[in-house]
């Protein structure tokens, strides 16, 4: 039981950092029918940009708490991930608003290799190491271990996840964007500054996403230029399981990869007498996504932004 | 052009091709070539560097205390190529040392450049000693060339299985491999050694180089309860992964191979890294038998020993050792006599067994201890 426990625990943790990251995926995809595949190294950049700061901080000034320093780090790493965002948007991809909707994959894809490569340059190659300045509490929970970052992540993930429908659903911005998603054309007629609504997207999602990266880095003690690919590659499947589109989706789509993923790596070698191991962890979680993908093309909330959200 | 140009062009170009190529001779003396090829370029260039110069010095001093073969004297010439550490670019420049005439090659120094290129050397029957190739494969093809004086991989995993049973007492293991050749194979031969030293391993565990997340593989290790876990991999996993044993309150040893020996690891890990065992091949530079004293040459005139120089100022040695026992630097004669190399180096005694890897070669083991990597002991392995 306590195994169970904790795997369920690590499997909600690593779901709600894909959750963050496909939200991002999602609600640029509930508008502009785009994949953003910059969007896993506006990630990395929020983790990197947010370990600089705290490197300099933990140096500059070694008595402050650690939760303030990372307040501080987080504070920087929003605004310049919201910056980056925003540029992207801006100039690769506005330009092709209108192309074939190849166009602006690739510009996305290539992107992404610029912000890797961007990166690469100015913190180099190493893996980097996340301070230690966090509190490592850990508490027992009815035999599993539950440390103060695993609570932190999930209490900060819901609460993020709550605020952001409240956005959609109440605010004359939320408005704004679900018209927009509907048609861009009919939202602009009356009166939606469209390009205005997509940039806030951007803008949300990429917040979404440097803290997500400083969660990410946090949690696991380190950060590296590459680190964006593989959890961008994750939460992307993430919201297609969700159903691309819905943000109830990404959430649901997160917290089901992770799980997913835990008990697979956790259960398949025991239940199948050792004939498969750890190793075949991403064999079953694509075999699910492709399994719910054959039966439920659109995803398992299906739709887009609009209809359910 | 005519056919009269076209002679000159000929003759020309027959005369060029003889300046530096194959042996020369001039009054009784002859000039032997002898190849070196280590990445000179790249992130690896420190340590390609490093192999040259303990080469380079070895043969400095061979040829200041002179050399004599068929009661010819001879002057030995280092022909030094950059591989890049890539595996095409190792088989060109393996050509390359061919083709110009060298007698025999000190290197590769990665065990993915020094595979392919075995097989050109072996085609062309020049003798080759790698100072730092640890893969098994290298050997393994069964070229009678390959020849290396560093412990292999299945060495350290024999080392490092067996004394996790017997030494560190561990009798329930769980092993986690990263998925490549090297942590695989690592981790193989460190399960065989553990099951052959009585040991039990109750979980066998799987990654892969990018991972950072090992939450749900050491939850399912903790249920087993094992007294040590073993990890094939690099550093970037390693670190994250003792932190996250440490938070699961798994209470289990953690031992590395040589890829989690590294200050990258410890500076990753943190206060996590305290305990953690890892093992790397060869001796530490002072507990070798002649240390201190190449330390002193070296430095007087290379600077600092970065890491395998020792081992390619032996390779140099052996490769001339064997020459002079065969009085003849003809790859064809001195061939046969490199595999009864007994030969007392700076880094150990240097016998070779019948697939060209060194026989007990050493392993040691280190623990972190107040943030740093202390030496434990060194295992001759095959003991």
């Amino acid at each position: 039981m306590d195994i169970f426990l904790q795997q369920l625990i690590n499997g909600l943790v690593l779901g709600s950092v894909y959750a963050l990251v496909a939200l991002g995926y999602t609600m640029v995809y509930g508008i502009l029918e785009l994949i953003n595949f910059a969007h896993g190294e506006i990630t990395m950049m929020g983790a990197l940009v947010a370990l600089a700061v705290i490197g300099a901080l933990a140096l500059a000034a070694p008595g402050l708490p650690g939760v303030l320093v990372l307040g501080a780090g987080l504070a920087v790493a929003i605004p310049v991930c919201v910056a980056l965002g925003l540029v992207i948007e801006r100039v690769a991809y506005r330009p092709l608003r209108n192309a074939p909707r190849l166009a602006p994959l690739i510009t996305a894809i290539g992107v992404s290799i610029i912000l890797q490569n961007v990166a690469m340059l100015i913190w180099g190659k190493q893996y980097i190491p996340f301070p230690a300045i966090l509190p490592e509490g850990r508490h027992q929970v009815l035999g599993a271990t539950v440390s103060d970052i695993q609570i932190a992540i999930l209490v900060l993930a819901v609460l993020i996840m709550l605020a952001l429908i409240l956005v959609v659903q109440k605010t004359r911005l939320g408005r704004a964007m679900r018209a927009t998603a509907q048609s861009r054309q009919v939202a602009s007629l009356m009166g939606v500054d469209v390009n205005r609504v997509i940039a806030a997207t951007f803008a949300i999602g990429s917040a979404l996403a440097a803290v997500a990266g400083v969660m990410v880095s946090a949690y696991y003690g380190l950060a590296h230029y590459y680190m964006g690919f593989l959890l961008g590659l994750k939460a992307f499947s993430a919201a297609v399981l969700g159903g691309i589109g819905n943000l109830r989706g990404a959430m649901l789509g997160g917290l089901l990869l992770g799980l997913i993923e835990s008990f697979g790596a956790g259960y398949i070698g025991d239940l199948t007498g050792g004939f498969l191991g750890s190793n075949y962890q991403d064999v079953f979680a694509f075999f699910v996504l492709i399994a719910v993908l054959v039966f439920r093309p659109s995803g398992l909330l299906g739709a887009r932004l609009v209809e359910r959200a | 052009m005519t056919v009269h140009k076209l002679a000159w062009v000929m003759v020309a170009a027959a005369l060029v091709a003889g300046c530096g190529d194959k042996p020369q001779q001039d009054g009784g003396k002859q000039t032997v070539l002898i190849g070196q090829a280590s990445p000179l370029t790249g992130p690896q260039a420190h340590l390609g560097k490093d192999n040259e110069n303990g080469a380079r010095l070895a043969l400095d001093e061979i040829n200041a205390a002179g050399l004599t073969l068929g009661g010819k004297k001879v002057v030995l010439e280092l022909k030094s190529e950059d591989d890049a550490a890539d595996p095409k670019t190792a088989t060109t420049v393996a050509q390359k040392l061919v083709d110009e005439g060298v007698a025999g090659v000190i290197g590769h120094l990665n065990s993915g450049a020094t595979i392919p290129a075995s097989r050109i050397y072996s085609d062309n029957g020049i003798p080759q000693i790698s100072p730092s190739a640890t893969a098994v494969a290298y050997t393994a093809a069964g070229y009678k060339t390959a020849f290396r004086v560093m412990t292999n991989d299945a060495q350290q995993g024999s080392v490092l299985g067996n004394f996790a049973v017997t030494k560190l007492g561990a009798k329930r293991i769980a092993i986690i491999d990263d998925r490549t050749a090297y942590g695989q194979g690592l981790a193989d031969e460190v399960e065989k050694a553990v099951k052959a030293a009585g040991g039990e391993v109750v979980a066998r565990e799987y990654t892969s180089d990018r991972s950072t997340d090992f939450m749900a593989i050491l939850t399912s290790i903790k249920g087993k309860a094992p007294d040590l876990v073993f990890f094939g991999g690099m550093d970037p996993q390693a670190a994250p992964m003792i932190k996250q044993m440490k938070q699961l309150g798994i209470h289990a040893k953690f031992l590395g191979g040589d890829g989690v020996q590294t200050p990258a690891f410890i500076q990753l890990a943190g206060g996590d890294a305290e305990g953690a065992l890892a093992s790397n091949p060869g001796l530490p530079l002072d507990a070798m038998p002649g240390g201190s004293a190449f330390k002193a040459k070296f430095e007087a005139k290379y600077g600092q020993i970065q890491n395998y120089a020792p081992y390619a100022y032996d390779a140099m040695h052996v490769l001339v050792d064997a020459m002079k026992r065969a009085d003849s630097s003809d790859p064809a004669k001195y061939l046969a006599e490199l595999p009864k190399t007994d030969y007392q180096g700076v880094t150990g005694h240097i016998r070779f067994d019948a697939k060209g890897d060194l026989t007990g070669g050493a392993v040691t083991l280190y623990q972190v201890k107040d943030g740093k990597w202390q030496t434990l002991e060194t295992v001759q392995s095959g003991k």
